[in-house]
């Protein structure tokens, strides 16, 4: 219990993911709410790399977090512009709004 | 030992209370600001396990820069909370249920966890002694030679994202007066003065 290791890491990621799916399911029709559950589940899989990565002793796990975190960044920036012109069209977020490609 | 373990369980707790929080808030500005603590938090535990550039590089980038775009989208975008609210509670039992499903999944398979007896011999890039070279040192020393080109694609990414950004935001709104600097430079005195000779008495 008092010993931390990969395990203990691996649960609050777990954990972490497990919100953030929660999240998508629970505000489904707040588009904000469910971008951050996504960067949520980034930050979820960013501990899982870190923590194998210290684990196994293998310094590429962090290389591959700090893409995963740049890939973040970039998708919040795209998905949040996306937000800013789409409530500028319709005035509204509502996820059941946006139904313009629906046949 | 003790101390690292309260540690842990300290930051472990709060990360997973506030991103509980994110998801449960009622208004969106508090959802980003406990997403901001979850980052944190989260940053806390990076340093916990020795990677100490990753958790400077989480509070820069998403505390710094995403968690702040969040922000200003919540308070520019004029929504409607309540509405977006309702729900809530309708939806709250089947993704409770498949969250709850998923959870014990995920720490049932951490429960049976074996790591492989080789698994040492197969590293890409083995870790330096922290005590030889620093994390940061060490991070740079694999990014800048064995996966530049990731590096770079990493770095292109980011500028496609800044220019899809620009493109998506930008509009030009007519009937704005604005000042065209190239027009006023373009301007010739020859275009714009015309020197008329008025006759006396006549007017022009």
């Amino acid at each position: 219990m008092l010993e931390i290791g990969l395990t203990h890491y691996l649960v609050v990621a777990a954990m972490l993911f497990t919100l953030g799916i929660f999240g998508i399911f629970l505000n489904r029709k707040n588009v904000i709410v469910i971008l951050m559950s996504v960067e949520l589940m980034l930050l979820a899989v960013n501990i899982n790399l870190v923590a194998f990565s210290v684990r196994l002793n293998d310094l590429v796990g962090q290389v591959f977090a700090l893409v995963v975190l740049t890939v973040a960044a970039a998708e919040a920036a795209i998905g949040l512009a996306i937000l800013v012109v789409y409530f500028r069209n319709r005035g509204t977020i509502a996820v059941e709004d946006i139904n313009l490609m629906k046949g | 030992m003790i101390i690292q373990a309260l540690a842990f369980y300290v930051f472990a707790a709060v990360t997973v209370a506030s991103a509980t929080m994110v998801i449960v808030a009622r208004n969106p500005v508090y959802s980003v600001l406990y997403l901001i603590l979850a980052f944190f938090n989260a940053a806390a535990l990076f340093l916990l396990m020795g990677a100490e550039f990753l958790a400077m590089i989480l509070v820069v980038v998403y505390v710094g820069a995403v968690a702040v775009l969040f922000l200003f989208v919540v308070m520019m975008l004029d929504i409607n909370v309540a509405q977006l609210r309702e729900g809530f509670t309708r939806y709250l039992p089947v993704g409770g249920l498949i969250g709850l499903v998923l959870l014990v999944e995920l720490v049932f398979l951490f429960g049976v966890w074996i790591v492989a007896p080789d698994a040492g011999a197969v590293l890409a890039a083995k870790t330096p002694s922290p005590e030889a070279v620093n994390n940061t040192r060490a991070l740079g020393q694999l990014i800048y030679t064995k996966y530049i080109y990731v590096f770079q694609g990493a770095g292109l990414v980011l500028l496609v994202a800044m220019i899809g950004a620009i493109v998506l935001t930008l509009r030009s709104r007519p009937g704005v007066r604005k000042q065209s600097v190239a027009d006023q430079i373009d301007r010739k005195h020859e275009d714009v003065i015309s020197i008329v000779k008025v006759p006396t008495r006549g007017g022009i």
